[in-house]
């Protein structure tokens, strides 16, 4: 109930700012913002995990986010130089580094297995969230063909990601 | 006699050996290529990892869990017939199959 509280914030809040954007689609650099920041903020949440969590699954989940977000971050900022495209902070990033920062502080709060599950609850409602905003909205406003590859097989990780999270989620219930 | 025997054996041996084989299995864009393979006792799975990101080749049944990292290639040896089932744990939405004759 919770979980899909969230998951219906953030993703009206993604939907709510995507809109707000200029002519009502975000363009290549800002797609590219806020691309490179819901990575960063899942690297940034990782590490918190990773100072508190003592739970095996949840720190292997946890590894393997700082690891796979910071090597799709940087073909992102490879294309980026590549393709002399500077990425434009906008609404939508700030919300989203708004809505993470006030995440962190709940979870700074929790200890032991109260903090796992709310860390990986809300894993995979970020992942949902992220994942539908790229299929829905990044993706097909996205103009440059290689950026719009990078982040197709990024949405491949990431749903991965969300199963993977989904998986460790089960062991919580 | 006993010689006679042992010859046999390492001829059996000799036999089988040359008819194992190594089945090649490419990861790349978040997929198992080819996603299905058919092979047989003995003979071995090779993943290779074309991704940027690290893989794990894990059977369902536990039998075995690979970790498979960027650019390096994995190897399973096939123990048992039977078909198995096995998935990446970092990205489950990826799925193989092999199917193991004797």
């Amino acid at each position: 109930m919770m979980l899909v509280r969230i998951t219906g914030a953030l993703a009206a809040l993604l939907l709510a700012s995507g809109i707000a954007c200029a002519q009502g689609k975000p363009t290549d650099p800002q797609i590219a913002h806020i691309a490179y920041t819901a990575g960063q903020l899942d690297i940034e949440a990782a590490q918190q995990a990773l100072e508190k969590s003592h739970n095996k699954e949840v720190r292997a989940f946890a590894t393997n986010m700082e690891q796979d977000h910071k090597a799709v971050n940087d073909k992102a900022l490879a294309l980026v130089k590549k393709l002399g495209v500077t990425p434009e902070d906008n609404d939508t990033s700030k919300a989203l580094a708004k809505q993470a920062a006030a995440k962190r502080a709940e979870l700074a709060k929790l200890n032991g297995a109260a903090f796992d599950k709310a860390y990986i609850d809300n894993e995979v409602a970020y992942h949902k969230a992220v994942n539908g905003a790229l299929e829905n909205t990044l993706i097909p406003a996205a103009s440059n063909p290689e950026l719009k590859d990078l982040l197709k097989t990024g949405l491949k990780i990431f749903q991965g990601h969300e199963q993977h999270a989904e998986h460790v989620a089960a062991e919580f219930k | 006699m006993a010689a006679r025997t042992f010859g046999a054996l390492l001829l059996a041996i000799a036999a089988s050996q040359a008819r194992a084989e190594v089945i090649h299995v490419k990861i790349e864009n978040l997929a198992f290529t080819p996603a299905e393979i058919r092979a047989h006792v003995g003979d071995t799975v090779e993943w290779i990892n074309a991704d940027f990101i690290a893989h794990t080749a894990t059977a369902r049944d536990g039998a075995w869990d690979v970790l498979i990292p960027i650019n390096t290639t994995r190897r399973v040896v096939l123990k048992a017939e039977g078909t198995v089932t096995y998935f990446c744990k970092f990205h489950p939405n990826m799925i193989g199959r092999i199917v193991v004759a004797e």
